[in-house]
């Protein structure tokens, strides 16, 4: 039974006025492109092209370095400039393949296609692998692994996650506007590779607009259903939309398929659009680069690889001086040093703010007033579990269920001492996962 | 540009609540009880209140210039505590009797202990209790210019009648901010609509008080009898305002409805088998206690683990 809503959550301010009303744009890229070889969750790609190269535009310059990994494609054509270790959103250093763009985006000649009804299963999901598609909502995890699951006449729900419930965030929200089709028919694919599934796009009730334009676009789809869930972040995340779309509920220890369920985000299924029905491997994304301090806030369609600067510059530059920049949204987006690094697969918006809230707002003491514990999705207690946290005290953290934290960021966000729950959660729950895996 | 940016861990925005706006939400509630109290009782409960938050607030600056810590009075909870404890102070109480309890409160239970959120048991409550058992007498002596002899609630365990509406609107014996059934519920009105707190713990605290003494009490289901009750004495203020306070009540959802049925007993039997009319404030305190215990045992289960399957 769909609940159309979760426990807990919050109703931050969602900027999405900035951007809504933007159409997508294209932005060429002007300078070298960046290709990290880590986009994703799982083994980091292997460079198969070296120095000095002639590449096309849609060519593989690094295969899968694993069945949990992906490939990734030059999106422009050019000249292999080096290899060499590149800033990423993240602040770490990843091996990056460095394309030196010569501006004229010759391409390779896609693959083939068949007309997706003549395709098997076997041969969607080789696609899907070698079109490099990760989860574009963010954690990157390898769709062709979500997609084959162990027993896939297991699965009954093939959800698409169009809830977008990250404040500013609206390129999922244009997409859905602008090319509804591309998305409709990316789901039949998995619906292709699950007999037993039905199709269900869960879209958060703010956006009317795009319920009312799938709902007609699916009204002679028997197996797809469109779910107006209530607005409240984090719906998106995907064991809260896993809830509310269909009354399952799993915890950390499990995948969505040990519910029957498969979730991919709009952005990673229009990719699987495009691997399937157009034969063309995962080179673009859209981005919504918003924020008080941006001068004329866009979606842009951008060829993964391009510098930040750039999609500052085609957004108008700044108007006032930015104080913080996250790629990503507010609530579960990375804090950028500057913005010389690179888009990648999983970079749904840069935020350009002209306060930080952070540092702005000094910690005081829990004054335990419980509205962590109101807001958690996860069901924890917060204050304790960052207590814990912040004491090393490993076993009361594992016991208080620190390890089921999805770091949404609720708790730090209603915090009124201003304490950074989620960062001390988080840190601790890396420890641990950790050493899980040793 | 040439700078680099703040960084930080997600999230990267706040609320605008803090702890000194839900403080301040807190003195704006306690305001209408405050009010009446100095309606009905006269300028000594604005004497009373002025003293009592006067050296809750010195108290708190003092021993933090001291120590050299962090000057917080700056967050209004030592507002809320004197405030507090004001309005459960007589206010035939000489002024000294409210610089003592202001003392002991932050000094005593609140600062040694660590400050704010620190500190296990409510600190007005605490110095309410510490004054009740040192100065019985001035802290039981109810006679002023408006009113002498016994409070209702005291009329009401010896079998004098007592005049319901009188004790609902507030005009009666008693501290100078627990008369007015009406006053405090306003206030709670205010904090609820405010998201400050909520129903769980008062609710459940009064529900499970009237029903100890409609099967205890004597008197059945004597709808006079139990309403002498709920509007007598320091039950409103305590449910409301004080079992309420963040810091000494469960966090967990489940601990707080435990946490109220707990006070709404406990209360039960201080009024009815107890020496005394009163027994909010030792309930409270009591309940106080036991909080980590009942944290212990009403950890909320985490999502999706256990029991809630398709």
């Amino acid at each position: 039974m769909a609940k159309l809503t979760f426990h807990g959550g919050i109703h931050p301010y969602d900027g999405k006025e900035l951007s809504k009303d933007k159409p997508i744009r294209e932005v060429l890229p002007k300078g070298d492109l960046v290709y990290p070889l880590s986009q994703h969750i799982g083994a980091p790609a292997k460079p198969i092209v070296e120095k000095g190269d002639h590449v096309l535009t849609g060519q593989k310059i690094a295969e899968a370095g694993g069945f949990v990994s992906a490939p990734i494609y030059a999106t422009v054509s050019g000249t292999v400039k080096s290899i060499e270790p590149k800033r990423v959103v993240t602040g770490d250093s990843v091996m990056s393949i460095i394309i030196e763009n010569d501006g004229l985006y010759d391409e390779v000649e896609y693959p083939a296609v068949k007309p997706l009804e003549e395709m098997t299963k076997e041969e969607i999901i080789e696609r899907i692998k070698e079109a490099g598609i990760v989860g574009m909502g963010g954690a990157g995890f390898p769709t062709h692994v979500k997609l084959s699951p162990k027993e896939p006449e297991k699965i009954d729900y093939v959800i698409a996650n169009c809830a977008e419930c990250e404040p500013y965030l609206t390129s999922d929200y244009r997409r859905m506007i602008e090319e509804p089709e591309k998305l409709v028919k990316g789901l039949k694919v998995s619906l292709q590779l699950f007999e037993n599934a039905r199709g269900i796009l869960a879209v958060e009730d703010n956006k009317p607009d795009c319920i009312a334009i799938l709902k007609k676009l699916t009204k002679d789809e028997p197996r797809i259903s469109v779910k107006a869930l209530r607005t409240k972040y984090p719906q998106g995340a995907e064991r809260q939309i896993i809830y509310a779309a269909t009354g399952r509920a799993i915890n950390s220890t499990m995948l969505p398929a040990d519910a029957g369920c498969v979730v991919n985000n709009v952005d990673t299924i229009v990719a699987i659009y495009h691997a399937i029905y157009e034969g063309k491997p995962l080179m673009h994304r859209i981005v919504t680069v918003t924020g008080d301090a941006v001068a004329d806030p866009q979606n842009f369609i951008v060829r993964i690889g391009t510098n930040y600067h750039e999609l500052v510059e085609e957004a108008g530059g700044f108007k006032k001086d930015p104080v913080k920049i996250i790629s990503g949204g507010p609530m579960m987006g990375f804090g950028i040093f500057d913005l010389d690094v690179p888009t990648t697969k999983t970079a749904s918006a840069l935020l350009c703010l002209t306060q930080d809230d952070v540092s702005r707002m000094e910690p005081g003491p829990c004054i335990n007033c419980g509205r962590c514990v109101e807001a958690c999705p996860s069901r924890l207690v917060p204050n304790m579990l960052a207590t814990y946290a912040e004491h090393y005290e490993e076993e009361a953290f594992v016991a208080l269920e620190g390890l089921e934290c999805v770091e949404c960021g609720c708790c730090s966000f209603v915090c009124p001492a201003k304490r950074p729950l989620t960062q001390s959660i988080k840190s601790m729950r890396k420890i641990q996962l950790a050493k899980k895996k040793k | 540009m040439s700078d680099l940016m703040k960084v930080s861990s997600n999230p990267h925005v706040r609320s605008k609540t803090g702890t000194s706006s839900i403080m301040l939400a807190v003195v704006i509630a306690l305001l209408p009880a405050a009010g009446f109290g100095i309606y009905n009782f006269g300028l000594g409960a604005l004497i009373t209140i002025v003293v009592t938050v006067a050296s809750t607030v010195l108290t708190e600056l003092i021993f933090e210039k001291v120590c050299k810590k962090k000057v917080t009075i700056g967050d209004y909870s030592a507002v809320v505590t004197g405030l507090l404890l004001a309005l459960n102070l007589p206010v035939s109480a000489p002024w000294w009797i409210g610089v003592v309890g202001g003392v002991f409160a932050i000094l005593v239970v609140k600062m040694l202990f660590g400050g704010l959120g620190q500190n296990f048991m409510n600190p007005a409550l605490g110095a309410r209790c510490f004054l009740l058992i040192s100065f019985t007498s001035i802290m039981t002596n109810f006679d002023c210019d408006a009113y002498t002899g016994a409070t209702p609630l005291a009329d009401l365990k010896n079998g004098v009648d007592v005049n319901i509406l009188n004790m609902v609107i507030g005009k009666t014996a008693g501290t100078i901010g627990e008369t007015s059934m009406i006053a405090i519920v306003i206030g709670a009105c205010f904090l609820i609509l405010m998201g400050v707190i909520d129903l769980r713990i008062p609710g459940s605290y009064i529900v499970s008080f009237v029903i100890f003494i409609s099967i205890f009490g004597g008197h059945g289901l004597d709808g006079a009898y139990i309403s002498a009750h709920l509007a007598g004495g320091g039950l409103m203020l305590g449910a409301f305002f004080m079992a309420t306070d963040y810091v000494t009540r469960p966090v967990t959802r489940n601990g707080q409805y435990l946490f109220g049925i707990l006070l709404g007993i406990l209360t039960g039997i201080f009024r009815i088998f107890g020496p005394s009319a009163e027994g909010v404030s030792y309930a409270i305190i009591i309940g106080n206690l036991l909080v980590p215990l009942i944290e212990k045992i009403t950890l909320p289960k985490a999502f999706g683990k256990g029991g809630e399957k398709a």
